[in-house]
């Protein structure tokens, strides 16, 4: 690991002073201190966000809960009012990591992940996410776990976390603080952005801008799902994943809201497809136009075109389950 | 710098690089806690920081201030053995040993999590009670590797102990 400066902020203004160009804000460090291990990340200045106020749990004005940024993956699914009425979200967390790992990891720092391509990894490999311009070794290499949506000529990496994918079903949004002093919101479904010709940046943060929690809309009725594929039954990460919130209204499907993970650089929501399956009625007729729509530009790099008929499969599978057929 | 560690007092002024882990096996010479993969994918060097386990390679001594850590040390001795330790020795709950502490300090905390009810990936009911079946144990240990797939002994031993915990009451 290089030499870095340890600090420790006053406040969230003084957080913000301190990351200036060259420093990292760390929280759990689960995946930074890996990271820093490997030489991927080579941060100046380490600073702490640990001792700021920046936990709980809290009920909104508007009937929905705060989660604060600091609070730990754990804690949040282990929340009685996450547990019983934001099930898609405690499942999410729960598909993710170890125990010992979700009692580190928060809330904001889980959001802030990185991709685990094997050329980010690999400092002896070119990667424009890790170093702009050095090429991506992943297009024609080995890309098992990539991107079949969204992806660039620059990069195909893939987000890879699950807590994210459930908050963008969910539409909650994040809450920041900028260097300017003021706070901010972006929805969670546009804090991640597409890589393009700009990889290295993963999501909207600008410099000096700290999250600060993530808010919940109020809770709504419907069947909450969150299934995961992947290529073992526990601790790994996602090949497929898909969180779904499906209200039914009579025999007929009344609103749904779905978001994907593990199929592009950021938790992939396709308004058209809840407006797909709003008003109809459940067959597998409709959920195969949901998957044609989901998978409309979707491309295989080789060694990951499975994922576009696993996707299609899951689909099917969480929608079945989700409007009461047989999964 | 000052935290707790099996109740004794530790100041930590090293250097900002040195994971807990390594300050605990280098810095205070409680060997017990293991390094394996260093990346937090073994569970071998997994403590209990104020009560919850974590992975100490993946987090900073400097980061520890005023916490409370119990290592394996703490847990029990030769002499006087944690019911999870005694009952990892009955059932043969290893083989080379290396992975021991982080299993028993990871199922330590396991038990506490279920009594609090906190829900795993494979809990049906996220509101009801947890019943850890051998299935819920072994989503609740995939964060604690066994190079030698001594993994049967050990579920028989947290069963053991947890067992034992029950009756005690």
């Amino acid at each position: 690991m290089r030499p870095f400066q340890y600090l420790r902020p006053d406040g969230l203004d003084h957080a913000g002073q301190q990351l200036i160009d060259g420093a990292r804000p760390i929280a759990g460090g689960t995946n930074l201190l890996d990271l820093m291990k490997l030489e991927v990340e080579t941060p100046d200045q380490l600073v702490d966000l640990n001792q700021l106020p920046l936990g709980g749990i809290d009920e909104t004005d508007a009937g929905g809960l705060r989660i604060g940024a600091l609070v730990s993956n754990s804690a949040c699914a282990a929340d009685p009012r996450i547990r019983r009425d934001y099930p898609v979200l405690a499942r999410a967390i729960l598909a993710g990591a170890t125990f010992q790992l979700r009692n580190m990891a928060t809330t904001g720092g889980n959001l802030c992940q990185r991709t685990r391509c094997y050329y980010f990894y690999n400092i002896d490999q070119p990667c424009n996410k890790r170093e702009p311009g050095s090429g991506c070794g992943a297009i024609g290499g080995e890309n098992r776990i990539h991107a079949i949506l969204g992806a660039s000529d620059a990069c195909i990496a893939t987000y890879p976390g699950d807590m994210a994918v459930a908050l963008a079903a969910l539409d909650a949004t994040v809450q920041t603080e900028t260097l300017k002093g003021g706070t901010r919101t972006v929805p969670v479904r546009e804090f991640h952005r597409l890589p393009g010709d700009t990889p290295e940046k993963d999501n909207v943060l600008e410099d000096g801008e700290v999250i600060i929690g993530v808010v919940l809309p109020p809770p709504v009725s419907g069947k909450q799902l969150y299934r995961k594929v992947r290529d073992r039954s526990s601790y790994a990460f996602a090949l497929v994943s898909i969180a779904a919130i499906v209200r039914m209204e009579g025999e007929a499907i009344g609103s749904a809201s779905l978001a994907f993970g593990g199929l592009a650089h950021k938790p992939w929501h396709d308004p058209r497809i809840d407006a797909l399956l709003a008003g109809q009625l459940p067959s597998d007729a409709l959920f195969d136009q949901a998957a044609d729509l989901l998978l409309e530009g979707a491309e295989g790099q080789g060694s990951n075109d499975f994922k576009i008929p696993l996707a299609r499969r899951t689909l099917l599978a969480v929608l079945r389950e989700a409007t009461g057929g047989a999964a | 710098m000052s935290l707790t560690i099996n109740g004794q007092s530790y100041e930590f002024d090293g250097d900002p690089r040195t994971s807990l882990l390594d300050y605990l096996r280098d810095g205070c010479g409680l060997t017990g806690t293991k390094k394996g993969c260093d990346h937090g994918q073994c569970g071998a060097c997994t403590v209990l920081v104020n009560g919850q386990r974590v992975n100490s390679c993946l987090t900073l001594a400097i980061m520890q201030d005023g916490h409370a850590v119990t290592t394996i040390e703490g847990i029990g001795t030769l002499e006087a053995m944690d019911p999870l330790q005694a009952a990892f020795v009955k059932h043969d709950g290893y083989q080379c040993g290396y992975c021991t502490p982080g299993q028993i300090c990871s199922a330590k905390a396991m038990m506490a999590e279920a009594e609090n009810g906190w829900a795993s990936f494979v809990t049906d009911d996220l509101e009801g009670e947890v019943v850890l079946t051998d299935e819920e144990i072994r989503e609740r240990m995939s964060g604690n590797l066994c190079r030698c797939g001594a993994y049967s002994n050990i579920i028989d031993a947290i069963k053991e102990a947890m067992t034992q915990q029950q009756e005690a009451r």
